[in-house]
C-alpha cells in the first residue's frame, strides 16, 4: 500500500522544532530564531545533540505504526567529524569539505570554506528546519 | 553500603516498560541527613531510584552488551513527598530506543492508591556509540552483578523467560 506523507509548510516545521529545542535545551521559544546555532547561541552540548533527534523523530511521528526516523549520521554527521580524512588538526581537508557538501545539503558553508576551522562550523535552527523540509516535502524552500 | 535504589521488579516487558518498587525505611541512614527532625527520600534519589529501573530497561534491551549511562535529565517534577514506611513505585516506558541510545518516561507513585510522587523524563547513552575519541574500559562496568541479580529475581519469582 502507498503511503500517504502529508504535506507540512516550512512554518509549521519552524513552530515544531522551536518546540523541540525550548524541550530539549531549556531555553525560551524567542530565543529559538532561524539563525540562532544551536552550541553557541542555544548552549547545546554533546549529548543535547541525540536528545534533539529522538525528540523531532517523536514530534514528527504522526502514525505511530510508521515512525519517523532520522537514521544515524543523518542530521549531524559526527562519523564526518571523527574521520580523519576529513577532519585533521581541527580543520576540515578538501575531501571532507566535497563530503560534507554531498552529506548535508540542509547546511550552509559559505562560512566554513573561508576558514575551515571545524570549530567555526555551527548547526543552526535552520539547518534542522532544511532538513527536515527536504526529508518531509522532497525540497528545501 | 550498596548503591541499589529498587528491592524488586514487579512487571519487565522487554523493550518496553519496566516497573520496581523500593520500601522506604527508618533504618535507611540517609533519610536523617536531609532534614534531621524531618526524614524524608530526597528527590535527588527518586530520580536515581528511576534512573536504575530504567536503565537496566534499557541495558537489557541489547542484552546488556551496551554501557549505559545516564545522560540527561530532560525532566522532573514533583507532586509530594515520600517519607519511610512509604513504599516506592517507578514505572518506566521506552520512547525512543536506537543505537545510541534511548529515552524513556517515567512515574513515580506511593502506596495502594498510587499517589503521584513525580514524573520523570531521562536521556540515557551508549557510551561506547557516542563519545568517539574517547576509550572506555572493555568491561561492562555499568550493569554488575548487583544490577543483574535483580532481573534473575524477578525472572525467578515471575517464573518468565526475558
Amino acid at each position: 500500500m502507498e503511503t500517504q506523507v502529508m504535506a507540512i509548510s516550512r512554518d509549521e516545521i519552524f513552530k515544531k522544532v522551536q518546540d523541540v529545542l525550548v524541550n530539549a535545551l531549556g531555553v525560551d521559544e524567542e530565543e529559538v530564531t532561524p539563525q540562532a546555532t544551536l552550541r553557541g547561541d542555544l548552549g547545546a552540548e554533546s549529548i543535547d545533540f541525540l536528545d534533539i533527534v529522538f525528540r523531532l523523530e517523536k514530534a514528527f511521528t504522526t502514525d505511530p505504526a510508521n515512525k519517523f526516523t532520522i537514521p544515524r549520521n543523518e542530521l549531524f554527521p559526527e562519523d564526518i567529524f571523527n574521520n580523519t580524512n576529513f577532519v585533521k588538526d581541527g580543520r576540515v581537508t578538501p575531501a571532507g569539505m566535497v563530503e560534507l557538501k554531498k552529506r548535508m545539503p540542509h547546511m550552509d558553508f559559505s562560512e566554513l570554506e573561508k576558514d575551515p576551522d571545524i570549530n567555526k562550523m555551527q548547526f543552526t535552527v535552520d539547518t534542522i528546519v532544511n532538513y527536515l523540509d527536504t526529508k518531509l516535502n522532497g525540497q528545501a524552500a | 553500603m550498596r548503591w541499589i535504589w529498587i528491592d524488586k521488579f514487579v512487571e519487565f516487558t522487554p523493550r518496553t516498560s519496566a516497573t520496581a518498587v523500593k520500601n522506604v525505611t527508618l533504618a535507611e541512614e540517609h533519610l536523617h541527613d536531609l532534614y534531621p527532625s524531618f526524614p524524608i527520600v530526597p528527590h535527588s534519589l527518586i530520580v536515581e531510584g528511576m534512573a536504575q529501573t530504567a536503565g537496566i530497561l534499557v541495558g537489557e534491551a541489547r542484552n546488556f552488551a551496551e554501557k549505559v549511562i545516564l545522560a540527561k535529565i530532560g525532566r522532573a517534577t514533583f507532586h509530594r513527598l515520600v517519607r519511610p514506611g512509604d513504599t516506592i513505585t517507578y514505572n518506566a516506558r521506552i520512547d525512543q530506543l536506537s543505537e545510541q541510545g534511548a529515552s524513556i518516561t517515567g512515574t513515580v507513585t506511593v502506596g495502594p492508591s498510587k499517589d503521584l510522587v513525580a514524573e520523570i523524563e531521562l536521556m540515557f547513552s551508549h557510551i561506547d556509540q557516542n563519545l568517539a575519541g574517547l576509550r572506555f574500559p572493555e568491561h561492562n562496568f555499568v550493569f554488575t552483578e548487583q544490577f543483574t541479580e535483580l532481573l534473575k529475581t524477578y525472572r525467578d519469582a515471575a517464573d518468565v523467560t526475558i
